[in-house]
């Protein structure tokens, strides 16, 4: 009834005209891109995350934040990064504050996905947050790249554009074994005390089931809930004569552990605690950090993440800045001495950079298949990604350091790396205590 | 296991002394005007962040700053019973729950504001006591101290003063205290104040151990109330006794079991105790 002759006539004039100034537009644009002489386009790139800047994971989110800041702002003072079509790219950070919580950071990644618009992702710090985030970003086909999380358990679901730059939390506390056998072969008994949280629980059940294979007795092994502050009912348990304590969970909880193991005057002969120790700020603790061990992601002593020594012998291409030009550049931001989680901060969108310049492209799918061939070294270790169906993701390069607390000539509190033997700058102090 | 278990004891009953001294500012409040102060973590919060601020910004000792918080507590809570609780103490009981509940809100909302949700501390540290292979913390040790002795006081205070009599007076039959010429509703607003004070240096004397967020106050308020109910509602004394029983056994069950059986007993005892003996183990009012 409605589709009369001058109707059907009137429509397709209105197609012809509707087809005839599209064709126009892409020509104009062609020629306005001639007309500027080729100027190749610049445009920005938003990099999403969300950052702890309150709640109980405070501490180490502003230092990965830090790390991340740094390297945006380096980037792009050296004039970007230049795609194969000869797009010039700068970046920027969209993030908002999480409040270290779960059910904030999927809404917050959401939000950075869908509204921000987002074109790549950081993951928060913990694992518990970045296995959050590592959800959303999969289901909305985002790249991201975890800094501060080591969670095996987020790489086992099948997620395939998740990344992780940590060593995996099975491989955390595996070195303190190995350490403390060589350093007292009678050594035998251990206790380990965790946070039930998804990062402790499983370094130290994978600890727990190595120590045993290295045939230690762990006497103790028990956890406690995030937040706690007593940790008197677990100090009294530990028996007399134990060799080892080992556990801790975060930044609070670990200096509040140590803190009270030292005024309990626990004798333990090695103490090796997770997250808390390789901060500086565990420093303030005094006497009650002396001789603490902390496993690290990275320190800026360790010889273990010199570019000669890893380069030989493993095929790892070596990327961005050295050791000491990135100390130097984070003292010179922050005024500070950067941890591991300043530096894991600044290796993640480093190894962002190097898969973006290889592929040539901001295509996610084109930035994946580079992160899969990766083989890397950088300041902050060797990277390499498991690209297996099961564990995808994964980082299988990457090792672990040890740091000891240990007083200096002068009788200031300085941090040493311990372990691995190849990679120390200062014997370990054995006993601890 | 001897060794293990005495230490285990006595740390668990000198927390035990802090929290009777918090729960007997909950128990004052419900015995003297049957107002069950559902802000009672908030303010023990205010407390820990009272002693925080002084310590960090003024350079306070925390232990010469506990006049100040003392103070404080008592004034908030004369301040709160005005605006918050003094129009609805004749209503049902649901609207005074709900005053102080929101009451609670407001402090908790403003002070993750002001104070973000990050953990403080205050770092002061005065050593260990060592008794044999046992050692006891000294913050642990002096804060209990303090908790016995503001418990002594307001015994002495309650019994031995004229405004404490006052105090007795009002709790036991308004009416008739009123007809006495006692002006109770300024009873009832000092006997408030009281019991949020006795909450906020339960927090600053918590706040010297461990560390601490704005949301810390509210993982000790239901100990608290368990301790009511172990003492008996209405009796302040009953709630310090109730408090180490509670102390005790928080540091005797991790002994045998995991630490994280410890809440099941609290309550589990909670239940047992409001089913078998509901006036609780020294009786109310």
């Amino acid at each position: 009834m409605f589709c009369t002759p001058v109707i059907r006539k009137n429509c397709l004039f209105l197609l012809v005209i509707c087809w005839v100034c599209l064709i126009t537009a892409g020509c104009t644009q062609k020629v306005e891109q001639s007309k500027t002489g080729g100027q190749p386009v610049e445009r920005t790139v938003i990099i999403g995350f969300t950052a702890s800047q309150t709640g109980k994971f405070n501490v180490e989110s502003t230092r990965q934040i830090n790390g991340l800041n740094l390297w945006i702002e380096q980037v792009n003072s050296s004039g970007g990064i230049r795609l194969g079509d000869g797009t010039k790219i700068k970046f920027a950070a969209r993030f908002y504050d999480d409040e270290s919580n779960k059910d904030r950071v999927q809404e917050l990644y959401t939000k950075l996905i869908s509204q921000d618009k987002a074109e790549f992702l950081i993951s928060p710090y913990s694992s518990g947050l970045a296995d959050a985030s590592a959800m959303i970003a999969e289901q909305y086909s985002k790249l991201i790249i975890t800094a501060g999380a080591a969670s095996d358990s987020t790489h086992s679901k099948g997620y395939n554009l998740v990344y992780q730059v940590y060593t995996p939390a099975s491989r955390y506390l595996t070195g303190a074994f190995n350490m403390l056998s060589k350093l007292d072969e009678k050594a035998h008994n251990a206790v380990l005390i965790y946070e039930k949280d998804k990062f402790s629980t499983e370094v130290c059940a994978a600890a727990n089931k190595y120590g045993a294979e290295k045939g230690f007795k762990i006497s103790l092994f028990e956890g406690y809930d995030s937040g706690a502050t007593d940790f008197a009912p677990f100090i009294n348990k530990i028996p007399k004569g134990t060799d080892a304590v080992m556990g801790g969970g975060h930044f609070a909880d670990g200096t509040t552990f140590a803190k009270q193991l030292f005024e309990k005057g626990v004798k333990a002969k090695f103490i090796s605690l997770l997250v808390a120790p390789p901060e500086p700020k565990f420093a303030e603790l005094g006497n009650a950090a002396v001789g603490i061990i902390g496993p690290s992601q990275w320190e800026p002593l360790a010889k273990y993440s010199s570019e000669l020594s890893h380069l030989a012998g493993q095929g790892a291409e070596w990327f961005g800045p050295n050791i000491s030009e990135f100390v130097a550049a984070y003292k010179n931001k922050y005024q500070e001495e950067p941890s591991y989680h300043g530096a894991g901060g600044y290796a993640a969108a480093l190894i962002l950079q190097k898969a973006i310049i290889a592929a040539g492209s901001l295509d996610t799918q084109k930035v994946k298949a580079e992160l899969d061939k990766l083989n890397l070294m950088i300041f902050f270790g060797r990277i390499q990604f498991d690209t297996t169906p099961q564990m995808h993701g994964l980082q299988k390069g990457h090792e672990m350091v040890y740091i000891q607390w240990q007083k200096d000539a002068q009788g200031k509190l300085v941090k040493q790396v311990v372990w691995p033997e190849e990679a120390k700058s200062a014997n370990a102090l054995y006993p601890a205590h | 296991m001897v060794v293990q278990l005495t230490a285990s004891l006595l740390d668990g009953l000198l927390l035990g002394a802090i929290y009777g001294m918090a729960a007997m500012g909950l128990n004052l409040i419900w015995g003297v005007m049957s107002v069950i102060n559902l802000s009672h973590g908030a303010m023990m919060t205010l407390g820990m962040f009272g002693a925080y601020a002084l310590f960090t910004y003024a350079g306070i000792n925390p232990y010469l700053a506990l006049p100040l918080i003392a103070i404080g507590g008592c004034l908030f809570g004369f301040g709160m019973y005005w605006i918050a609780v003094h129009r609805v103490i004749n209503a049902p009981h649901l609207a005074s729950l709900l005053s102080t509940f929101a009451v609670n809100m407001v402090i908790i909302g403003a002070g993750t504001t002001l104070f973000t949700a990050s953990p403080r501390n205050i770092d002061y540290s005065i050593g260990s006591l060592h008794i044999g292979p046992i050692i006891l913390q000294g913050t642990r040790l002096v804060a209990a101290g303090i908790a016995v002795l503001m418990a002594a006081a307001l015994f002495v205070f309650l019994n031995r003063t004229f405004l404490g009599k006052k105090i007795r007076a009002v709790a036991n039959n308004r009416a008739a205290a009123e007809l006495m010429g006692i002006p109770s509703t300024k009873v009832l607003a000092i006997s408030f104040g009281i019991g949020t004070m006795l909450a906020s240096v339960a927090g600053f004397l918590i706040s010297t151990i461990f560390p601490f967020t704005i949301y810390s106050g509210g993982s000790y308020e239901p100990k608290s109330f368990v301790i009511c109910v172990l003492g008996g509602l209405g009796n302040p004394m009953g709630a310090l006794i109730g408090g180490l029983i509670l102390g005790a056994l928080e540091g005797a069950i991790p002994a045998f079991l995991p630490v994280g059986w410890v809440p099941v007993l609290e309550f589990a005892l909670f239940v047992a105790i409001l089913v078998v003996r509901p006036t609780g183990l020294f009786g109310s009012k």
